[in-house]
């Protein structure tokens, strides 16, 4: 890790609740094409777990939408190129066809 | 709050970091007991975890905490404190609130006279009142949705039944001197989201309902303090009213003279008007197309046995129990049915410890003739609501309270 990295996790570590961090174990999703940009985009404000409960009954425009409301109504800072990245890694792994 | 820059590469730190310094952790999903009907991904993602001072329930997510309570411990009417079922929206919860330094501010433009208290004050002020009632999440079941519905995925555990003790709303509110213009009292807690992008969870409830007598700002919970993650130090308790409503860490009550138009009350939360039998309606908050959710619904659980399935001999007597809950018009009969819903015989109902309260009921299942029996158990209350035969759909997987098969092998 270099020193920004670092500095950042701390900062991320003191921003997030120690009582509920502490208990927070890695979620492991599936290694697919677009898996980086998932974490990074989505794992600040919610853990990852949110994913595989919520498959694998979303087809693309379901992930879409989901994707469009972190963005529109919850305000997250996510890049609309990365945008095509997250919405297919999640259609692909954790969604369905049609 | 984190700026964009910093999330990005905090995000991305903290995923390098969980991949390389903590050991990966066996999945026990099959261990699990979830009820049957979720999305798929659910059997393979839960698993059953303990948050500090709680049991280990079913986690359906770790950041904000969403954990629900096994069918197992609602064999008990009054749901434990350590088996309380968890539910946050957004993840800036503190670590913990000192209840000697904690205030509730009680203000706005519709108090003439808003003041602030601390803890000893709300005890020794306002006269103590203690209520049985049932906190359920609006998305209760929302897991069972056909189609599935986004959200937390929650199975049949995400309520509770407790002894809630506090003083009245009402009571507060009379001295910030609440004047007539007031038409909703808003409702804030100590937690917030993790961006100051993403709106706070606050809720409002209409001015006559902050002023009924079952309406508390909650301090105790079955005779202890409210664990950390149910509210500590004090919550609303709102009898017969799904648990949106009921805000934890509460620190402000704003009387208002327009409805609060927060994205928590105008967008979610809301069910599509007139698809529900409901008595109280939010009619400050309602538009032409939907209703904010309020009431719950009547509804019943199998408990005993515990799963959807059970295996009896030829003429073995198995004892069924179950609790059954509405929005405090209290239950008037609970009935069972062996043959999927064609014909119903009555449930005894057990104690009734109040009309907002789970109320117990059991069924001796006895039958002869080898084969499969679909159990369904359906509850009506004192004035005549029942159960739904077939899913109401709404978009947000809410009242589901279709009555859940318990599959009862003669063999």
């Amino acid at each position: 890790m270099n020193k920004q990295s670092k500095f950042a996790l701390g900062l991320l570590v003191l921003l997030l609740p120690v009582a509920v961090a502490a208990q927070e174990k890695p979620v492991v999703l599936k290694p697919s094409s677009g898996l980086e940009t998932v974490q990074n985009n989505c794992g600040g404000c919610h853990s990852l777990d949110y994913v595989g409960t919520n498959s694998s009954y979303m087809n693309h425009d379901a992930w879409q939408a989901e994707v469009n409301k972190m963005i529109n109504v919850f305000g997250a800072p996510i890049d609309p190129k990365d945008v095509p990245s997250i919405v297919d890694y999640l259609t692909k792994n954790y969604g369905k066809a049609g | 709050m984190l700026d964009r820059r910093s999330l990005l590469k905090a995000t991305g730190a903290l995923a390098l970091a969980g991949s390389q310094m903590l050991p990966r952790f066996a999945r026990a999903a099959d261990k699990v007991p979830l009820v049957p009907g979720l999305p798929d991904g659910e059997y393979t993602t839960a698993t059953l975890e303990a948050l500090p001072g709680k049991k280990p329930l079913i986690k359906l997510s770790y950041r904000p905490p969403n954990y629900e309570t096994p069918v197992a411990y609602f064999n008990s009417e009054f749901t434990a404190n350590d088996a309380f079922f968890v539910r946050y929206h957004l993840a800036g919860i503190p670590d913990s609130i000192d209840a000697k330094t904690w205030k509730l501010k009680i203000g706005g433009e519709a108090a003439a006279t808003p003041f602030e208290i601390g803890m000893d004050e709300l005890q020794k002020n306002f006269a103590p009142v203690e209520i049985p009632a049932v906190l359920q999440c609006s998305g209760n079941r929302r897991g069972l949705s056909i189609p599935h519905v986004p959200g937390v995925e929650w199975g049949v555990g995400a309520m509770g039944n407790a002894v809630w003790k506090g003083a009245r709303l009402k009571d507060i509110l009379a001295k910030a001197g609440l004047k007539p213009e007031a038409v909703e009292i808003v409702l804030d807690g100590a937690d917030g989201p993790v961006l100051d992008k993403t709106p706070k969870f606050v809720k409002s409830i209409p001015v006559w309902k902050a002023l009924d007598e079952n309406t508390l700002i909650a301090y105790a919970m079955n005779g202890q303090p409210l664990p950390h993650f149910n509210g500590f130090p004090a919550r609303l308790v709102i009898p017969g009213w799904t648990g949106t409503y009921w805000m934890k860490h509460i620190v402000s009550l704003n009387a208002v003279t327009k409805p609060f138009d927060g994205f928590w009350m105008k967008s979610a939360y809301r069910i599509p008007a007139s698809k529900f039998a409901i008595v109280q309606n939010f009619m400050s908050q309602e538009t032409l197309a939907n209703t904010p959710i309020t009431e719950m619904v009547v509804n019943t659980l199998i408990t005993t046995p515990d799963g959807s399935s059970a295996s009896v001999k030829p003429g073995q007597a198995l004892l069924i129990k179950g609790i059954a809950w509405d929005a405090g018009y209290g239950i008037n009969n609970v009935e069972v049915s062996t043959d999927g819903g064609q014909q119903w015989r009555p449930a005894s109902l057990g104690q009734d410890y109040g009309r907002f309260a789970f109320r117990p009921w059991s069924f001796r299942f006895a039958e002869q003739k080898p084969g499969g029996y679909s159990v369904l158990a359906r509850a009506t209350n004192r004035i005549g609501q029942t159960q739904a035969a077939s899913l109401i759909f709404n978009p947000a997987g809410y009242h589901n309270n279709v009555p859940l098969p318990l599959t009862v092998n003669v063999a």
